[in-house]
């Protein structure tokens, strides 16, 4: 990267996903990162490290729709439910083999997603906000009660086999988390690639048209329907993804998992992170995902100056969490992503402002 | 009869506090336009306000009203300071957006200084019940609905005539228009908020009332949605009417057909009527193509 930015000489490099040398070190120094963690970490830190790596994959999959294409859904919980049971069930009582029933489970909730996103073709906006609102609480219902209970059998909850795929198992508590890590990272590299790459095809470009101005996207040629459509069915595909992961690492589902508060969380992590960027995404998902970690450890660490942290833990993160949306949203809008832009160009034009 | 009358007061009560909670999302939606997610929790902050003054520090009911009714003025014009104004001419998204953040923040303020127990408060309103047409109708139930439909009545009046409510529904009509005309904005959308504040502080004393004084009284917000979408987002009679049709749906279902389905059945009309009638039966239509 010089100083005056970069300048393309030719459509080629344009469409490169990276230009400089910079980029090439960062992806270096990310993949040395993502291999050195299991051999650092503990089991603890390595469960947090797949929660994290799932809730990339959602999070890539809600910046899809809400970043690129500008269609705010807050029915985030009820995908990932949709995803979650329809792999358990496909997998422990049809006896499908579980990656098999992951992909089902995908397809399946990218269909749910489109059907959903149909009210997205009349409505905008803050309409559509409440539309998903709505669909969230319904598909929240309906796994909650009736459906719920014939899928459980009326427990409430389904218990999840281990997972196998190919005669190979996840093995017992000392090597759990390091399994997982290698398929959830493994996932979720591969979700990062392929919304990466989403963004420099034609449909990809078609969505970020629609966003920016739909009326304009339609007169260039921009089939409206069917963007707006298969932006719900490919981020529903993502989010089906996460869903389902987390039943078969988590080994159990219950509607609690897939409330209202999880599509806000998820929300939440594209908002910080920065919307309509994938990296954004990335940071938002670590970010949102440790900051409740975090503020615990911070509390037991000051409990014995400020003890009200701890006996009020719950509060005080959930204080936290809104408030970080907050200052977020109003000092930079544009989340994590921008702010590490901005904090790259002070060092580049240094000593100039810019 | 009997059942039907109960059903019909319970379901009247029900509808009344919803439409004064959505009638202060109506107000912050047509003046400044933005959607509050915040309204549940407007009504449980000012339930906590109300308890603190009356319960803890033992005011007289009247004082306690006032006391309540100030500190949710206060609570309106500092979020609109603080919180919303820097948002003016964001996108949809980040707006929503913030007051969702404010909606967690302010149930975590509430549960950080009351815990989630249960809160004893005395019962304001009278609890004996009386005999409409053979059904026993708990007199609160009764009052209110009074209530409500004075607090609306009140607002209603204060549209039509006064000074303040007309230059109200100038800004939400031109906020141009109504600069040029010398209305101060600024203070039209503190007022939106101070407002909303009240009516929710209203609707949540009268609930808890009924009900009691917990962390559930924001669960109530959500289904202000419904209200609004069917009286239509930027209507001041919608809101009553949309409550009172909600509310005795709510009851209605609970009676005749299954009490779990009551949650739920708000949110199918919801759908419902954004696929058939997006603004609702009273709302304004924009025409503008999707």
């Amino acid at each position: 990267m010089t100083a005056t930015g970069i300048h393309h000489r030719s459509y080629v490099s344009e469409l490169r996903l990276r230009a400089t040398r910079a980029e090439y070190v960062r992806l270096a120094l990310m993949g040395v990162l993502l291999v050195v963690v299991p051999f650092v970490l503990d089991n603890y830190w390595m469960s947090i490290a797949n929660t994290i790596l799932i809730a990339v994959i959602g999070a890539v999959g809600l910046n899809i729709l809400v970043g690129y294409t500008g269609q705010i859904s807050l029915g985030q919980g009820g995908f990932l439910a949709v995803g979650a049971y329809t792999s358990v069930i496909l997998s422990d009582r049809m006896g499908l083999p579980t990656p098999l029933s992951i992909a089902f489970a995908v397809v399946f909730t990218a269909v749910i997603g489109t059907f959903f996103g149909l009210p997205g073709l009349r409505l905008k906006g803050l309409y559509l906000a409440i539309a998903t609102l709505a669909s969230q609480q319904i598909i929240e219902f309906l796994i909650r009660r009736d459906i719920g209970d014939f899928l459980t059998g009326g427990l409430g909850y389904i218990n999840v086999e281990r997972f196998s795929f190919l005669g190979f198992q996840v093995g017992g508590r000392d090597v759990f988390e390091r399994q997982w890590y290698v398929i959830l990272a493994i996932l979720a590299i591969l979700a990062v690639m392929a919304g990466r790459n989403l963004f420099r095809t034609g449909l990809g470009r078609s969505f970020m048209a629609v966003r920016d101005q739909d009326i304009a996207a339609e007169a260039i040629g921009v089939n409206l329907t069917r963007a707006k459509l298969t932006a719900f069915a490919v981020s529903s595909g993502f989010v089906g993804l996460a869903g389902a992961l987390t039943a078969h690492y988590s080994e159990v589902v219950s509607w609690e998992k897939f409330t209202l508060e999880v599509s806000i969380l998820y929300l939440a992590m594209i908002i910080v992170g920065g919307l309509g960027s994938i990296a954004g995404s990335v940071y938002g998902a670590i970010f949102m995902t440790l900051l409740p970690v975090v503020i615990r450890n911070v509390a037991n660490a000051l409990d014995s100056v400020v003890p009200f942290l701890g006996d009020q833990l719950p509060a005080v993160q959930n204080a936290t969490f809104g408030l970080v949306i907050i200052l977020f949203l109003i000092i930079e809008p544009r989340g994590l992503n921008r702010l590490w832009e901005r904090i790259k160009e002070f060092f580049r034009f240094w000593p100039f402002r810019y | 009869m009997s059942q039907f009358v109960s059903m019909l007061a319970y379901g009247l009560a029900d509808g009344a506090i919803l439409a004064l909670a959505a009638l202060g999302f109506v107000l912050i939606y047509k003046a400044t336009s933005v959607i509050n997610f915040a309204q549940g929790e407007f009504l449980l902050v000012g339930a906590y306000m109300f308890y603190t003054a009356f319960v803890v520090l033992r005011l007289p009911l009247l004082l306690a009203v006032v006391v309540g009714v100030v500190v949710a003025t206060v609570i309106g014009v500092l979020v609109e300071r603080l919180i919303l104004r820097p948002m003016i001419g964001e996108s949809p998204i980040s707006i929503i957006m913030v007051t969702i953040g404010l909606s967690s923040l302010l149930r975590a303020l509430v549960q950080m200084f009351y815990g989630t127990s249960v809160k004893p408060m005395p019962k304001i309103l009278p609890t004996g019940s009386v005999d409409i047409l053979g059904a026993t109708v708990p007199l609160n139930r009764l009052l209110v609905i009074v209530v409500a439909a004075v607090v609306l009545t009140a607002f209603t009046i204060f549209f039509r005539r006064s000074r303040h409510g007309i230059a109200m529904r100038a800004v939400a009509d031109d906020q141009q228009a109504a600069m040029t005309m010398g209305i101060s904005v600024r203070r039209i959308f503190a007022m939106a908020w101070a407002l909303a504040g009240v009516s929710a502080l209203i609707a949540g004393v009268l609930l808890a009332d009924i009900s009691a004084v917990d962390q559930n009284l924001a669960a109530f917000g959500l289904l202000v949605f419904p209200v609004v979408i069917l009286g239509g987002l930027d209507s001041v009679p919608g809101t009553i009417v949309g409550g009172i049709i909600i509310g005795l749906l709510k009851q209605g279902t609970a009676v005749y057909w299954e009490p779990g389905l009551a949650t739920v059945v708000p949110y199918v009309v919801l759908v419902l009527i954004l696929l058939v009638k997006p603004y609702g039966l009273f709302g304004e239509t924009r025409i503008e193509r999707v």
